[in-house]
């Protein structure tokens, strides 16, 4: 180590992958994992959105949750922006993952027609 | 890096605690698991040091949602990962329960255990892999290094230490900065650092905890140490039963040597820095930092008189700083954060927090850090849950084997150095025994002072044949043969060998005895004068147990368990406990259906 800048620039290179401990507030993308949302291809939307956020390189927690009884929808992905209303999304495909992390994740602009519900804010 | 893809990371307590209680078997099943369920590529499995809560390991926590397994078994990998990794939902079962509420907490911030302290020395335990130093940095590690050799001059760095108020967290409570100056105050072409990893106090583990869980903040806070007092190589003097803590240190010492953070020229400062390890061989004196530094020279570890201390004089005859392991912990936050902020934390004469071995009768065992000040009530009833089994608090023993006993009155006592030693014991390492109402007094000060005893060095007569003939009177006392004047003795010869001996050993060996007197007399009296245990503990005391005729029933299951065949009798028709076969063991009390019987 040559100087405290060298050690700086290591840690902002190695600190992204400790983010994922991090319980801060943050951007969260929930992906549909029940066995329906399983039978419908869920597995692939799940790396569609790790292959997305890790492309854009975003700070977003991906986390899945379970059934939620709209089973003939899925798969479906929820997107949570910090203070905004959680969005849920339905009947996606591969692509649409893609357009809902930039149109909604990185730009804030809900994609209405791939839209199913919306929940009030926690 | 492939590293980022991660979309989960579980973390398994790999330190000592849980690895004796399956993290190993564990981590190995889960591997297979998610391999199994095409997971591997898209959850890391982490192993990190300890956090603290070893009764309820193997203990694991899965990213990004922070959820807090406890007692987790290889049997109970499966459905983690069909569940929780695969859809998304929390194993309940698994989940902590508190003790009184009986309700269950996901996230491990939310438990009582882990809210009410505030981690410094144990700040990365349990959140990092110790074994990378790539986790320590991103985290900020080895910046305050960093700071102190391109931006500090030695003696801003001994000036910030005594400003933060740190005192020697291994027991003595003498302050750090005032240390680092003497040792830079004197004149040499060579001076050491070492780290005192010696821990013997039974029960504590706290510095074992941190060597295993963050070995890179000593390593940093050595560096620091190092360069304050000019010294350009040092030794962690870590005991050989510590394999675990041994091999990450080993790891981390290779891996700062890579990034050039020890050795040659650090951070381009012309600063060098070398570091070694040595492994003593367990012998509690060790401990002492005269007894440490012979034991690195090779020669026997025997304490030496002080003066010259060394800081003046110290290992091969040169200026050397010693400071515990939980002290050095400290250092980089105080460099970060600044001494101010430090000092804000704790009392006015102890600042920052202390790391306790919480043990004994009580429901949350385990590692815990709290700011100085904090009672011991808040330690014992809230962080550690209460007493188990509804049994009343009798006292708490803290500072290991040569602190003290502490009765229920002072539950409400700010712990920090001072307090403590006011009320006859000491924060010592930080043991913290807790016991119950079926704890005898004396029989504990007798335990304590058979571990003291037979690791006394033999070198100085007060402590090898003081703490002999004080055992020798405990022994007596509690085998019933206790005699008039017993007390006054132990307590003459208590305070001779505390204020004779050479080293610290002896000088705090007398105190389990001497507070135990002080606050429970009326045990001593008892066992002495009444020839009577009241707890219950002493067999030799303990009258024998009778059985109620009339209300016995004829079952023979007491007579089943009675490990000395003392009780007869004929099936229907009542039992007969021997009086001179008893030993007052108990075993049959609690077998009997009818409560028929007691002891005598």
């Amino acid at each position: 180590m040559k100087s405290l800048a060298e050690l700086k620039e290591l840690r902002n290179k190695v600190q992204k992958e400790m983010k994922k401990r991090d319980q801060g507030t943050r951007a969260e993308i929930i992906v549909g994992m029940g066995t329906c949302g399983i039978a419908a291809g869920a597995r692939d939307i799940l790396k569609a959105v790790l292959a997305e956020v890790e492309k854009r390189d975003l700070d977003v927690r991906v986390t899945q949750t379970g059934c939620i009884g709209m089973c003939e929808k899925e798969p479906l992905i929820d997107v949570k922006l910090p203070g905004k209303e959680r969005i849920t999304y339905g009947n996606l495909s591969e692509a649409d993952v893609q357009k809902i992390i930039t149109e909604h994740v990185v730009n804030g602009n809900i994609v209405s027609d791939l839209v199913i519900a919306r929940h009030k804010s926690e | 890096m492939k590293d980022s893809i991660y979309r989960s990371h579980v973390l398994i307590c790999t330190g000592t605690g849980c690895v004796s209680s399956g993290a190993k078997t564990l981590k190995e099943s889960l591997e297979e698991e998610l391999a199994a369920n095409d997971l591997s590529g898209e959850i890391k499995i982490v192993e990190t040091g300890c956090h603290g809560f070893c009764e309820k390991g193997p203990i694991m926590i899965v990213y990004p949602e922070g959820v807090f397994y406890c007692e987790v078994q290889a049997e109970d990998v499966e459905e983690i990962v069909e569940e929780h990794l695969l859809k998304g939902r929390t194993v309940e079962r698994l989940l902590f329960k508190e003790p009184m509420t009986e309700e269950q907490i996901p996230s491990y911030q939310d438990i009582d255990f882990y809210k009410k302290q505030q981690r410094i020395a144990l700040a990365n335990c349990g959140k990092i892999d110790p074994e990378d130093i790539n986790e320590y940095i991103a985290l900020g590690g080895y910046e305050a290094a960093g700071k102190v050799l391109t931006e500090m001059e030695p003696q801003e760095v001994v000036d910030t230490i005594k400003d933060s108020g740190l005192r020697g967290r291994g027991g003595g409570g003498f302050p750090t900065g005032l240390k680092w100056q003497f040792a830079k105050n004197s004149e040499s072409d060579k001076k050491y650092v070492i780290c005192n990893a010696d821990e013997g106090d039974p029960g504590a583990f706290m510095d074992r905890s941190i060597l295993e869980g963050d070995p890179h903040r000593i390593i940093e806070g050595m560096l620091v140490g190092a360069y304050a007092i000019g010294a350009d190589e040092g030794y962690v003097y870590v005991r050989a039963e510590y394999p675990l803590a041994i091999k990450r240190l080993e790891k981390a010492i290779e891996d700062a040597e890579e990034y050039g953070l020890l050795g040659e020229d650090i951070f381009s400062s012309g600063f060098d820095f070398k570091l070694h390890i040595k492994k003593g061989a367990g012998a509690f004196v060790c401990g002492e930092e005269t007894a440490l530094m012979n034991s690195i020279e090779g020669k026997r570890g025997m304490p030496t008189p002080r003066p010259p201390y060394p800081a003046v004089r110290g290992l091969w005859g040169k200026p050397t700083n010693i400071n515990n392991v939980e002290t050095y912990a400290n250092i980089p936050y105080i460099i970060n954060e600044g001494a101010e902020n430090f000092s804000a934390i704790g009392t006015e004469g102890s600042s920052g927090t202390k790391v306790f071995a919480l043990t004994g009768k009580i429901n949350n065992t385990g590692l815990v850090e709290v700011p100085m000040g904090t009672t011991l009530r808040e330690v014992i009833f809230e962080i550690g849950g209460g007493l188990g089994n509804g049994k009343k608090f009798k006292a708490v023993q803290t500072g290991g084997p040569s602190g003290g006993c502490l009765p229920e009155d002072y539950l409400d006592l700010p712990i920090d150095y001072d307090s403590l030693l006011d009320a006859g014991t000491m924060m010592g390492s930080g043991g913290m025994v807790v016991m119950d109402e079926d704890s005898c007094m004396v029989d504990v000060a007798r335990f304590f002072l058979n571990f003291t005893q037979s690791e006394s060095c033999g070198k100085c007569t007060p402590c090898r044949e003081g703490t002999k003939r004080m055992l020798e009177i405990l022994n007596r006392i509690t085998d019933g043969e206790g005699k008039d004047g017993d007390i006054e003795l132990l307590l003459e010869l208590g305070e001779h060998i505390k204020s004779t001996s050479l080293c610290g050993l002896g000088q705090s060996a007398p105190n389990p005895v001497l507070s135990t007197i002080r606050y429970f007399r009326d045990e001593y009296e008892a066992h002495i004068h009444d020839s009577d245990c009241p707890a219950g503990v002493c067999t030799e005391l303990a009258s024998a147990y009778v059985i109620d005729e009339e209300a016995c029933i004829g079952c023979g299951k007491c007579a089943k368990v009675c490990p000395v065949d003392a009780i007869s009798g004929e099936i229907k028709n009542p039992f007969t406990i021997d009086p001179e076969v008893c030993i007052a063991c108990g075993a049959c009390e609690p077998e009997c259906p009818v409560d028929a019987i007691s002891q005598g």
